[in-house]
């Protein structure tokens, strides 16, 4: 019994990781094939590295994700702090549900639905939004990182012993000034973390840009699937290679901030924290689609 | 200490969280300045509420709290010259040891090379030279505490403001710290106000004891005057052991109770008016039986090093008494009282609630203290959201 | 009352007038879409023209199902698995089955068509071998393999968390009470891990009622799910009406199937096992 639950656990696993396995591998074919590896060659990064429009991308890519997150991060965190704040369990209830539609609803919902919003804003005369492009490219992903942030940061904020905001008040320190002396910097690492989720979930959407953006305005996601709706580029396969390169380093330095954190709080058994955060993250992840 | 000024009047204080749950009900409090004042009472009962008022994070439903005779409504926490030591102290966790104590100053925007000197003389005054670099977290109970107390007197303030603060630390270091807070009040001449539901702590330590009960300020006085004359069955209940009887005030100096009438020292009642009698147990004599005022059989004795206490039941009536002499379970004996061991009182809504102690067990009690503490936490705190 | 500072009180407000501005206001207009004509003027005609797409929705919904049953059937063995593994070694697995949730969809999907392809890795294995060129691509098949290979992670993940939140005592008592260990597992594993194997569920048949992704990529053209359907609408500004409503229906359709799942986790699972 050991033996083959073993076995098929192995099997699972192995079809699991196979195909990115054999594209990471297959980025780096001479031929420049699928069906055949000759050998080792980097021509197709080096072509990749001479695409303007791939680098144009990645540009792009990057701005937006560094943007989005950051943006979330703001609204999202003050959000925790006045959410944690506010008496009434009711209001407080209502407002975390409508945070997370956008990480229930189906991403083409959540993207259509910003789409038509976009649209009808275009349609107003003399609106200041003249197509789609950055500035809804913008709005989209910082309205769906804005809940990941809240998920990591909201927490924080609720194991925060309330007499140290207290302590900061008695001891003549103002509001604005204990925020950010005493409560940001407790609530840090969920924060950092919530930015770093923010980062990535924008780099790894493809979905709701793509009702929402514009050709002037390409992701690297939207880039390859442009690509590969005609004749495929063999240096798309360079660039998926290395998209699952950025994520794997993100995912780390993820873990890694969620791991600083955690030492703060011995009370939780590591165990217990495990399974909050894999709960986090799977409900960080439920609607990738 | 009478011709001094008062620092802090609270005038008609009432505070209600929603409409009917009212924490504290007509609160009158005069605090003169350079005071050890200890505001006393079981869980529940308004006397962290009380503090918050003072300290600014709760605003009263009715009436005034005053500070050097200035109106505080209004006026934040940040704001007021009086500082607080949290029950768990509330040391930011993020900050080491020093620079939880400078916080105060750092706010302010002192000179670093003042900041230096001031954080030096309260690490010796609280006895923590060389813990400067120590993160909050490795230092004990004591250490904790004392760093607390440091960051809070570094700001000179006018008052400070204790709220339990020890209550998280165990029997030895908390009889030192008491010491100590006492010493320190003596060395500074700041006004303390103190809160804690621990009766010796509050004899021990204070020139004024406030006895607080259900959001009521039940009694206000010295510690000697709280023990022996206390205004009703509560107070007398609650500091110290204590057997209540109810009596009848026959005449003037004597009073009917148990059976028998007795000389005392009160006078100005009604003839025969109905009262509460507290005798202390330590007050009560034994002899033998044929000269006893009063006689009753042993139910049980307990050794306690100093002395012995022993249940005696007289006419049903579970009497406490301390005795340094050894008597046998179910013999009878016979009681003495002089007219100074007794008390009397008038009636109030706690009469006939408490004073015998047939159902009398001691960890029982202790256990229920620890447990309401937490209980009073939770029920602020859930009051407040 | 408890005193609240400014920054209490407003901390929150530029989040509330971003989730009215960018979350309701845009599912308002999907609804004012979805009844209106390209005019703007009211009607019930998008709705009434859904009938026409019945078929995909009804293909769609079959996809999902079976996707999701064979998530199910695979991953709730895995879950189990994972979970009488050493804590450490469970640690590891974990990580690993988390990873791939991480890398674009897009990406793995693409991998799995480079794979799958007519002259892909695997054809040529398939030559090799003498069975000859299959071709998987444009199949209904390699559709589902590539939802169930997408998702799969999103149902072990809940299930293994539901297990292994189980007491282990339960275990030794159900055994010590006479259970064998495979009745063990029928009469008190499965009926107390059923809120994971509802989310789980949920969290599988959701991306794959609404994918259009892997329809386009792996079925080749020749299968038409709700979400391509959507997609197709919005490439032309005279059909946002229909895409609106077709939208709106599978969100309520959604809703609705969530919600009963839901419902039976909540009177406790045997019905979902």
């Amino acid at each position: 019994m050991k033996t083959l639950s073993r076995i098929y656990t192995w099997i699972i696993f192995i079809l699991l990781y196979a195909p990115i396995i054999i594209l990471i591998l297959f980025s780096f074919n001479d031929a420049g094939t699928l069906n055949k590896f000759t050998g080792i060659s980097f021509k197709w990064y080096v072509e990749l590295f001479r695409d303007q429009a791939a680098l144009n991308a990645l540009r792009n890519s990057l701005v937006l994700a560094v943007s989005s997150s950051l943006l979330a991060t703001v609204i999202g965190t003050l959000a925790a702090f006045g959410i944690n704040k506010m008496r009434s369990k009711f209001l407080r209830g209502v407002i975390r549900s409508l945070t997370n539609i956008p990480m229930m609803n189906p991403d083409i919902v959540t993207g259509v639905s910003m789409m038509l919003l976009f649209v009808a804003a275009m349609a107003v005369p003399f609106s200041p939004l003249k197509k789609l492009g950055f500035t809804t490219m913008l709005i989209s992903h910082t309205t769906f990182n804005i809940p990941y942030v809240i998920l990591s940061v909201l927490p924080r904020f609720k194991q925060m012993d309330i007499h140290l905001t207290e302590a900061a008040l008695d001891l003549g320190c103002p509001p604005g000034r204990t925020f950010m002396k005493v409560e940001l910097p407790l609530v840090l690492p969920g924060v950092i973390s919530g930015l770093m989720l923010g980062f990535t979930l924008s780099l790894d959407d493809f979905v709701i840009s793509h009702f929402v953006s514009s050709p002037d305005f390409q992701t690297l996601p939207l880039y390859v699937y442009n690509q590969t709706a005609h004749e495929v580029k063999y240096s798309m396969y360079a660039l998926c290679a290395l998209m699952v390169f950025v994520i794997l380093v993100l995912l780390l330095l993820v873990n890694f901030a969620g791991k600083k954190g955690e030492e703060t709080k011995p009370k939780k058994s590591s165990a217990k924290k495990r399974r909050q955060q894999m709960r986090e993250l799977l409900s960080g992840k439920e609607n990738a689609q | 200490m009478e011709n001094k000024k008062n620092i802090i009047e609270l005038k008609n204080i009432t505070v209600r969280f929603g409409d009917n749950d009212t924490v504290l009900d007509n609160i009158n409090l005069s605090i003169g300045d350079g005071e050890f004042v200890t505001l006393l009472g079981a869980s529940g009962c308004g006397k962290t509420t009380t503090l918050r008022l003072i300290a600014g994070f709760l605003e009263p439903t009715e009436g005034e709290v005053f500070f050097d005779s200035k109106n505080m409504s209004g006026v934040p926490p940040y704001k007021r010259e009086v500082n607080t030591i949290f029950q768990r102290y509330a040391l930011f966790p993020h900050l080491n040891v020093f620079e939880n104590i400078a916080f105060g100053l750092r706010v302010k925007k002192v000179k670093e090379k003042e900041i230096v000197e001031k954080v030096q003389s309260m690490l010796e005054l609280v006895n923590l030279k060389g813990f400067e670099k120590r993160q909050v977290g490795n230092l004990s109970g004591g250490q904790q505490q004392r760093v607390a107390i440091a960051r809070a007197l570094i700001n000179d303030p006018k008052v400070l403001l204790l709220d339990e603060p020890l209550a998280a630390l165990d029997l030895k270091l908390r009889k030192d710290m008491q010491n100590e807070l006492k010493a320190l009040h003596d060395r500074t001449g700041i006004t303390f106000i103190f809160v804690t539901h621990d009766q010796e702590e509050a004899l021990s330590m204070s020139d004024t004891i406030v006895v607080m009960a259900d959001g009521k300020i039940q009694q206000i006085g010295t510690p000697t005057d709280i023990y022996n004359e206390p205004v009703n069955a509560f107070v007398a209940d609650f500091i110290g052991e204590s057997n209540i009887l109810d009596g009848i005030m026959v005449a003037d100096y004597k009073a009917k109770f148990a059976g028998h009438t007795f000389e005392c020292l009160d006078k100005g009642f009604e003839p025969n008016e109905p009262v509460d009698i507290v005798v202390r147990p330590e007050d009560v004599d034994i002899v033998p039986v044929e000269k006893g005022m009063l006689k009753g059989t042993v139910t049980s004795v307990t050794f306690k090093g100093v002395h012995y206490e022993i249940i005696v039941d007289i006419q049903g009536f579970k009497w406490m008494i301390q005795t340094t002499d050894y008597c046998a379970p179910d013999s009878v004996i016979g009681l003495f009282i002089e007219p100074d061991a007794i008390h009397v009182m008038k009636k109030s809504i706690y009469s006939g609630l408490i004073g015998d102690y047939s159902s009398y067990s001691e960890e029982f009690d202790e256990l229920s203290i620890v447990d309401e503490d937490e209980k009073e936490e939770t029920i602020e705190e859930a009051k407040e959201v | 009352m408890k005193k609240r500072s400014f920054l209490d009180t407003f901390a929150a407000i530029p989040h509330i007038v971003w989730v009215i501005l960018f979350i309701i206001a845009p599912l308002v207009f999907v609804v004012f879409f979805a009844f209106t004509d390209t005019y703007g003027n009211f009607t019930f005609d998008n709705i009434s023209m859904l009938s026409s797409y019945a078929h995909i929705f009804v293909l769609s919904i079959c996809f999902a199902l079976i996707a999701t049953v064979i998530c199910l059937l695979i991953g709730y063995p895995l879950a189990f698995f994972i979970s009488q593994c050493k804590p450490s070694t469970q640690k590891v697995i974990i990580v690993l089955l988390m990873l791939p949730m991480w890398i674009s969809l897009l990406i793995r999907t693409y991998s799995l068509m480079a794979l799958l392809d007519n002259g892909g890795l695997l054809n040529s294995l398939f030559e090799v071998i003498g069975i000859g060129r299959v071709k998987m691509i444009g199949t209904s098949g390699a559709v589902i393999l590539g939802m169930v290979y997408d998702f799969l992670p999103y149902m072990v993940l809940p299930i293994y968390t539901s297990i292994s939140k189980l007491d282990p005592k339960l275990l030794e008592a159900a055994s010590d009470l006479g259970c064998s260990n495979f009745k063990t597992i029928t009469k008190v594993v499965l009926p107390l891990s059923a809120p994971g194997v509802v989310s789980g569920i949920t969290m599988v048949f959701v991306p794959s009622i609404s994918t259009f992704y892997i329809s386009q990529k792996l079925g080749g053209g020749s299968f038409d799910l709700i979400g391509d359907t959507i997609e197709r609408q919005f490439q032309n500004v005279s059909t946002y009406n229909v895409g609106a409503a077709i939208s709106l229906v599978m969100m309520i359709l959604i809703l609705i199937s969530v919600a009963i799942m839901n419902k039976f986790s909540d009177d406790g699972g045997e019905i979902i096992v």
